[in-house]
């Protein structure tokens, strides 16, 4: 379970998140709705501790990790138990944790092949080489593209290819909890459909996903739970079915005139969610 | 004929150690961002060290500890800049190199003396008759040496984890973080064999036909620099057709001098400079360059 609780992160003068707190329960999937700006990237970044790369500081707030399975016992007495701080780790320490991100914006490497990019993308696991080659199977099944252009520069592939390597590349660490920032971004609407069923079979397989998006009816297709995230602070979250019969979430994210009506009237009336104050 | 055949040869040959230098170069760069101008007093370094303990270890254990001084002083350059890295742009921790150099150019100078040293290599002043084309040993030897290394580095960038690990880095460096991969390591295994490839090239920089290890060795592998430029800084393929141009050219320059000598005698001193300046004005990211290095 990752559990991110008041987080508050500061980039020089801007302050990028006002103090979010959410949760990914073990083998959930979590969706994060907001428009561009909002922090979204800001919170992925934050756990996966890159945030310092663009001179951000975690100013108040802790993040928090216990991958699936930790502390089964513990678990029905104490919600908290196993939870380890993981605010204060490096980049690969993060991903040895079992925490990955598929960047926004895919980020492959496009002077590598595809082969390539899977085999940096699993560089920080010590998996043996049986339990690497597995998992690369894994992600052939996955993305049957990658197998038949794995010898192909990464840059050569589209857009909707590239999507997927970069996930597929994500999933080589095996993480236990994957962050997808907006892999819809760019993308055609049937292979952002494709994207959401891939998520849902990474899902399947154990992995929780904490998936970021502008595209809010995939995200709430797919999600069990979700959160908006408005300029820094998380606005409304509850249950991705209920969330996405908000007008809130209608009018602004999944596109009903979106212009018309304002955040906080919507808000007004969705009084069966929680509301997140702070 | 023959006058050109056996240009040719040593050209290749120069060229090539111009071209392990050169590596050297691209490696840190790929890796870092940061021009190494210390390069050259690396190589000083692990020729230096070489010619202190040749006489009472001989050559090859000699060698063994050049290439680890030059390795180990590599990596302690490499931890200084890294120190306060993060908040200095590239271009000051380039500057800084020109200062480190400096100032170890300046010690071993200090020690080496006026002579200049002999590093027991065991090619000697032997030479070699190729098709009637008499070359030093040591100039063939530096060919093969220079291609069996290359030929190992090219594998090692295609094939090992940390070749992939360095050319992803290289390539995006928040991405590469977000997989697990550790710059700070791939930055210091760059740095360890651009020592090593120096202290490699040295032998070759200083055996015979040259008298020997003195001061100037900086000035000649600082002929490296407008190589790897040439190339393109962030091509490894690019640094060894450079270094192999440069080093071809300069001794085509020197061969003929006298037909350039309304030129003024030597030309084939500044060739390196020449050649690149060229080429910078045709193509400003070298031969081989990534076109967006300006991108931050």
């Amino acid at each position: 379970m990752l559990k991110v609780d008041n987080l508050v992160v500061r980039y020089g003068a801007v302050e990028a998140l006002k103090g979010v707190s959410l949760e990914v329960p073990d083998n959930s999937v979590v969706a994060v709705l907001g428009s561009n700006g909002a922090g979204k990237s800001t919170l992925l970044r934050a756990i996966s501790g890159t945030h310092r790369l663009h001179r951000g500081r975690i100013e108040q707030g802790s993040i928090s990790y216990r991958a699936a399975g930790q502390n089964a016992a513990d678990e029905q007495n104490d919600q908290n138990a196993g939870l380890i701080r993981i605010d204060k780790l490096d980049p690969a320490k993060t991903v040895g944790r079992g925490i990955v991100q598929s960047p926004e914006g895919r980020r492959i490497f496009g002077r590598l092949t595809v082969d390539e990019n899977l085999r940096a993308g699993g560089m920080n696991s010590s998996a043996t080489k049986s339990a690497r080659t597995e998992t690369r199977e894994r992600v052939f099944t996955l993305f049957p593209i990658l197998a038949q252009r794995r010898g192909q520069r990464a840059s050569l592939l589209s857009g909707g290819e590239q999507q997927m390597l970069a996930m597929g590349r994500a999933l080589m660490a095996s993480p236990s909890l994957l962050l997808l920032d907006e892999p819809s971004l760019g993308l055609a609407p049937q292979i952002v459909e494709q994207i959401g069923e891939i998520v849902l079979e990474i899902n399947g397989m154990g992995t929780s996903v904490l998936l970021v998006e502008q595209n809010a009816s995939m995200a709430l297709r797919v999600a069990q739970h979700a959160h908006v995230l408005e300029v820094g602070k998380v606005s409304l979250s509850g249950p991705a079915d209920e969330l996405a019969k908000t007008d809130q979430v209608r009018d602004l994210y999944l596109g009903h005139g979106a212009e018309e009506i304002s955040g906080s009237a919507a808000v007004g009336r969705s009084q069966h969610l929680t509301r997140w104050t702070g | 004929m023959t006058l050109f055949l056996e240009l040719l040869i040593n050209g290749l040959s120069v060229g090539a150690v111009y071209a392990l230098i050169a590596l050297g170069f691209v490696i840190i760069f790929k890796a870092t961002e940061v021009v190494n101008f210390a390069q050259g007093s690396l190589l000083f370094l692990g020729g230096f060290t070489i010619s202190e303990f040749s006489d009472d270890f001989g050559f090859f254990p000699a060698l063994l500890l050049g290439v680890t001084v030059a390795a180990f002083g590599a990596l302690l350059i490499e931890r200084v800049l890294a120190i306060r890295g993060s908040a200095a742009s590239v271009n000051t921790l380039a500057i800084v190199t020109i200062g480190v150099d400096i100032i170890i150019a300046a010690e071993l100078v200090r020690r080496v003396g006026v002579d200049a040293r002999t590093l027991r290599d065991p090619f000697g002043a032997d030479t070699l008759n190729l098709g009637g084309v008499e070359v030093a040993t040591s100039r063939v030897a530096a060919i093969i040496v220079a291609a069996l290394l290359v030929t190992a580095f090219f594998l090692a960038f295609k094939y090992t984890k940390w070749g992939i690990a360095m050319r992803a880095s290289a390539e995006d460096p928040e991405a590469a973080a977000l997989m697990g991969i550790r710059r700070s390591r791939v930055s210091a295994i760059a740095w360890i064999l651009a020592g090593l490839l120096a202290t490699v090239a040295v032998i070759f920089l200083v055996a015979f036909p040259t008298p020997g290890l003195d001061g100037s060795v900086t000035r000649l592998a600082l002929k490296a620099f407008p190589a790897a430029i040439l190339g393109g800084l962030d091509s490894t393929g690019g640094a060894i057709i450079g270094g192999l141009l440069v080093g071809m050219a300069e001794q085509l320059a020197l061969g003929y001098d006298n037909y350039l000598s309304f030129l003024g005698g030597g030309f084939g001193e500044i060739m390196p400079y020449v050649i690149m300046i060229i080429v910078l004005l045709v193509r400003p990211s070298g031969l081989f360059g990534t076109k967006d290095l300006a991108r931050v």
